[in-house]
């Protein structure tokens, strides 16, 4: 005989619900490091989530969270609604690339710039995943993708957005950092940035953000593995990790 | 010599609307500038913040819809008001809201279309407002007020019915009302409960379980069930039409005219009955649901009928339909932009009851 002894589990926060993220995705860490912060600073039955458009669609599946579902791009518009309605509730948003920084680029500049008093995790992936892996305004040039299949040119389509810099100049913006979650170490990174966006929401201080560089091994037509190795190599020198605003250590200059 | 009522005020109608919401227990405004309606923000930017309510000039009129999306997500009584341009914009949330049964109630102060037309009034977006306006099968309730006190009126009715039937309400006006001042007498109606809206509204899951407001369904069936739901839901919406019938009884001719038009229509057709005509008129106030059974029993008395509009023939098209296999409507538009004197309305009236 022998006893099975469960040893891990999830989160208090989440659900039972099934995933449906492919093999190698990293949204799947993304929501455990969200549901670990909603359990630790005692937040998930004060939470109101917006949900976004694309893979991230069926939030409200795995979180026993209240959560409202927003038009494409408009998750920090109806998250300021949320908020501008409950004060005291904790609101978030939580969007991909294509949804927050191609047709959501006016909602995000406006409602960091504002200075809501909301969180939004950005999980930028470089590409369209739900829709079938479309060029998104941070697919790398030379990327290959379904809607620019020789690689995306600069001199065509632009080049890759880096939103966390963008975001760090506005004055209503009280942390900003961008993060991966392709390494342990890096995992502890981002749970630690997540946090102190929550907190700049919780303290009063303003607008929170935190870009998640994130493997989608489907859509780059690679292995988990590979995936991986590529936030390395390709992304982070291109998109580099770090605190690009945080208030709260100004005013403790 | 002032008058006895100490509550009568003079405002515009886009003034009237602003403090109908305010009394109505108004603690969210969304908004984006556009003429004819800017009175409506300009307002409530004051008065709402000085009552402890939000006001936010959203970026853009999609942006401004969606925060009320998320406003009357938690269970608040909020609002947006634009006018034409700005409310084609706010389809996209507009249908989501309907899709998600949100008690949102926008405005608009209706101008001259296509495109950036003019800023003149006009009833070109009575499509858009009774058909849905947005993609997919829904409705809103449309409340069409004639006068300043009936904006006023109207406007506290939007709140209640948008609760009632947790769907969105468009008070559809032109720039007519928006802009003209008149008397209004701004009652006070019972404070909402503070329970309006507790077995949905989201607040944060303590001590229940989560909420999720959603307008996609994707498992097979449910979204077909949803659909019936709705259906069934703007079916008992019925109960609520309302609609002004005046000179009809003995008329041999009903015009058929909502807003600021059906109150031109009005006054027309008082000085032809002076003539001895026998006109009358039918108003419908709400336009969704359309008050189809009222037209139907007029025209089933034998009477003829002429529907006057400023567009290119839309509401006839409903007029039609309430009255079909029995009688038809004529039609006579008022070309939008333009300012319509009762006067213009006297021939067109006379031809419809000669023929």
């Amino acid at each position: 005989m022998y006893q099975e002894e469960l040893v891990f589990g999830h989160p208090a926060s989440m659900t039972d619900h099934y995933m449906h993220y492919c093999p190698g995705c990293h949204h799947g860490v993304a929501h455990r490091i969200l549901a670990e912060l909603l359990d630790e600073m005692g937040l998930a039955d004060q939470a109101i989530a917006v949900s976004s458009i694309g893979c991230s669609v069926f939030l409200y599946d795995y979180y026993k969270v209240d959560c409202v579902e927003a038009p494409h791009g408009r998750a920090p518009a109806a998250a300021t609604g949320v908020k501008r309605a409950r004060p005291d509730n904790f609101v978030f948003t939580y969007q991909g690339d294509g949804d927050l920084a191609s047709i959501g680029m006016a909602e995000i500049m406006h409602c960091a710039n504002r200075g809501e008093r909301v969180s939004t995790v950005f999980v930028n992936n470089t590409v369209y995943g739900m829709t079938g892996g479309q060029m998104a305004p941070t697919t790398m040039l030379g990327q290959k993708t379904t809607t620019c299949p020789g690689g995306r040119c600069q001199e065509r389509e632009g080049s890759p957005i880096r939103m966390t810099e963008l975001l760090s100049q506005l004055g209503g913006v009280a942390y900003a950092a961008r993060v991966a979650v392709n390494n342990v170490k890096n995992v502890k990174k981002a749970k630690e940035a997540m946090r102190k966006a929550f907190q700049a929401q919780l303290e009063d201080r303003g607008f929170g953000f935190v870009e998640i560089l994130a493997a989608c091994p489907t859509n780059w037509k690679m292995t988990p593995i590979e995936a991986n190795e590529r936030i390395a190599s390709e992304l982070i020198p291109y998109f580099p990790l770090g605190v690009f605003k945080d208030v709260s250590q100004e005013e403790a200059c | 010599m002032p008058d006895s009522s100490p509550a009568r005020i003079f405002i515009k109608g886009n003034e009237a609307i602003a403090l109908g919401a305010l009394n109505a227990g108004l603690k969210c405004y969304f908004g984006y500038p556009i003429t004819p309606q800017n009175e409506i923000p300009e307002y409530l930017s004051k008065e709402l913040v000085d009552r402890g309510g939000q006001f936010v000039q959203a970026e853009s009129e999609l942006a401004a819809a969606s925060m009320l999306l998320g406003a009357t997500a938690a269970g608040v009584r909020a609002m947006t008001s634009s006018s034409s341009p700005g409310i084609s914009l706010k389809q996209e949330a507009i249908s989501y809201m309907a899709g998600s049964e949100l008690p949102a109630v926008i405005v608009n102060m209706a101008r001259g279309g296509p495109g950036l037309g003019d800023i003149g009034p006009s009833q070109g977006d009575y499509f858009q407002a009774v058909k849905g306006g947005g993609h997919g099968d829904y409705k809103l309730l449309v409340l069409a007020p004639g006068t300043c006190q009936e904006a006023y009126d109207l406007t506290i009715k939007a709140f209640d019915l948008a609760f009632k039937y947790r769907n969105p309400v468009m008070i559809l006006g032109d720039a007519i009302l928006g802009q003209m001042k008149e008397s209004v007498s701004p009652w006070e109606p019972a404070q909402p409960d503070p329970d309006e809206g507790a077995s949905w509204r989201l607040t944060g899951a303590k001590g229940r379980k989560h909420r999720i407001l959603r307008s996609l369904l994707l498992e097979e069936g449910v979204l077909a069930a949803h659909n019936r739901h709705l259906q069934q839901k703007y079916k008992e919406m019925a109960q609520e039409i309302l609609i002004e019938l005046f000179e009809v009884d003995d008329a041999d001719l009903v015009v058929v005219g909502y807003g600021s038009i059906g109150r031109i229509a009005k006054s027309a057709v008082r000085k032809l009955r002076k003539e001895g005509l026998k006109v009358g008129l039918a108003r419908p106030v709400t336009l969704f649901p359309f008050p189809a059974q009222a037209l139907r029993d007029l025209a089933v008395q034998g009477k003829r009928f002429l529907t006057i509009e400023q567009n290119l023939g839309q509401m006839v098209e409903d007029v039609r339909l309430s009255i079909r296999g029995v009688a038809d409507s004529d039609q006579f538009s008022v070309y939008p932009g333009d300012l319509p004197s009762p006067e213009e309305f006297e021939d067109p009236i006379r031809n419809s009851l000669g023929g």
